[in-house]
């Protein structure tokens, strides 16, 4: 009776104690900071920022490897107390905001009658969509189920509308569209174009009367603000000037796809 | 320790007694884990490490400590007791030596610390291979081959489930059977599928 308990004692004592030292031996020291970031960050583990978890990126934030406003839904409250955890200036960051590129849907015509499953993921499959347009939204509502906050839903053409309280650019939205017509941008930008097709002007007239034709208006009435290339049209932020006639623009685009948030 | 011996050890570790669809250990992590492919690999490839060594250990603790004392009927305890202490001091080693190993296998150790399939391998080779009459080192030969095998046939079954679960996402599954429903239901199927290898017995 004796000899079965004492081997296990020891065995068990000697194990511990095995452990013990080891944990001594083996011991990793951790930068105090990194747990402090950690209690700092939303802690949703999203993975918005592009790392696997909340504990990554604080800890690439404290060597220096990431930006201190890296973490997407984080707000300015979180980027001052990181800050002041690592003793830097505190920074902020441009508001961003996810923007639908299309503006077709039901105005848009299909290329066939859909039958299957009722996604965008699934329909993308047959033949690139039912839609004539290869650029523009199927409306089947991938982002919508992608979207962590509830920020997505369709409006009365079928098209995905994100609200931009709610939204907080993680970025599940625009991976979760195949057409990838779904762009993260700055939210002070309020102008942009709302197509992101390539096609010529004629076959872009004959199947989607919202799409962008690349008449070139735009560039011209703006002075070089709007550019146009490979049939669409597109805004270079970094020239806009105080007197950007946007109204005028907007007014005389033809297909009206150049809209104001 | 003849070739017939090995080939029947491998083929039987990993098909025809598979530890998850035939012999049902270690199912915790088996439907936990088998969500997407890249940590379903992660986690089989640290099952294969932690079994083959836990093989290895036990081995030596029972023909060292358990045979001389004449307490083998406390295998089980002491088994435990060696396998839990043994991943604890692997996850310190790699926490130490290497952080990106650590990051992709280590987050799996302590799972894998209290897993059924990992004793259920050091019982099994108890049972098989740690016999009074047989050669020490025949006995140590299989016993760390079937616990490699073992860990092998998890990794495949790992890699099957994760795969067939990664294309349902994309699925039409009415809204009750989401998810673990599902995921019991395609095992269930597996295990019949694997029943194959052993041949019907009535």
């Amino acid at each position: 009776m004796l000899i079965p308990i004492l081997t296990m004692s020891i065995m068990g004592l000697l194990f511990g104690l095995g452990l013990a030292y080891a944990s001594k031996i083996f011991r990793v020291d951790i930068d105090p900071k990194i747990n402090m970031i950690m209690r700092a960050l939303p802690g949703a583990n999203c993975g918005a920022c592009g790392m696997a978890g909340c504990a990554n990126l604080a800890e690439a934030i404290a060597h220096g490897k990431a930006d201190i406003t890296a973490c997407a839904p984080g707000d300015q409250k979180v980027y001052n107390k990181i800050a002041e955890i690592l003793g830097v200036g505190i920074k902020v960051r441009k508001q961003k905001i996810a923007r639908v590129r299309c503006n077709g849907g039901k105005r848009s015509s299909d290329k066939y009658e859909y039958q299957g499953l009722k996604k965008c993921a699934g329909v993308n499959l047959l033949a690139g969509g039912n839609k004539e347009c290869r650029f523009g939204c199927m409306g089947f509502g991938d982002c919508i189920n992608a979207c962590p906050f509830d920020a997505i839903s369709l409006n009365e053409n079928n098209i995905p509308v994100v609200d931009g309280l709610k939204c907080t650019a993680c970025g599940k939205c625009v991976q979760a569209c195949p057409k990838k017509i779904i762009i993260l941008e700055n939210a002070d930008n309020k102008v942009y174009v709302k197509c992101l097709s390539q096609d010529k002007a004629a076959v872009v007239k004959s199947i989607c009367p919202v799409g962008c034709i690349g008449c070139k208006i735009c560039e011209k009435l703006s002075g070089g603000v709007f550019i146009v290339e490979n049939n669409l049209s597109r805004v270079d932020y970094s020239k806009v000037k105080s007197d950007t006639p946007w109204q005028a623009v907007i007014e005389k685009c033809p297909t009206k796809c150049i809209v104001k948030t | 320790m003849d070739l017939t011996m090995f080939l029947s050890i491998i083929i039987g570790a990993i098909f025809i007694n598979n530890f998850i669809l035939s012999k049902f250990l270690g199912l915790c992590s088996f439907i936990g884990i088998s969500k997407e492919t890249k940590p379903a690999l992660y986690m089989g490839v640290s099952v294969t490490f932690v079994t083959t060594c836990a093989s290895i250990i036990t081995w030596a603790i029972y023909n060292f400590i358990l045979v001389p004392f004449h307490i083998e009927y406390l295998r089980t305890i002491a088994f435990i007791l060696v396998i839990a202490s043994f991943v604890q001091l692997v996850e310190m080693v790699i926490k130490k030596f290497s952080h990106a190993l650590y990051r992709t296998l280590g987050i799996y150790l302590p799972l894998i610390t209290v897993n059924c399939a990992v004793l259920g391998v050091a019982v099994l080779n108890s049972e098989m291979f740690f016999k009074p009459g047989m050669n020490a080192l025949t006995s140590f030969t299989l016993s760390a081959l079937q616990g490699f095998c073992v860990g092998l046939g998890y990794i495949l079954v790992m890699l099957f489930m994760s795969g067939i679960r990664e294309r349902l996402e994309l699925c039409d599954i009415p809204p009750s059977f989401k998810d673990a429903p599902i995921a019991f239901i395609i095992a269930s199927l597996m295990s019949m599928a694997f029943m194959g290898f052993s041949g019907f017995r009535f």
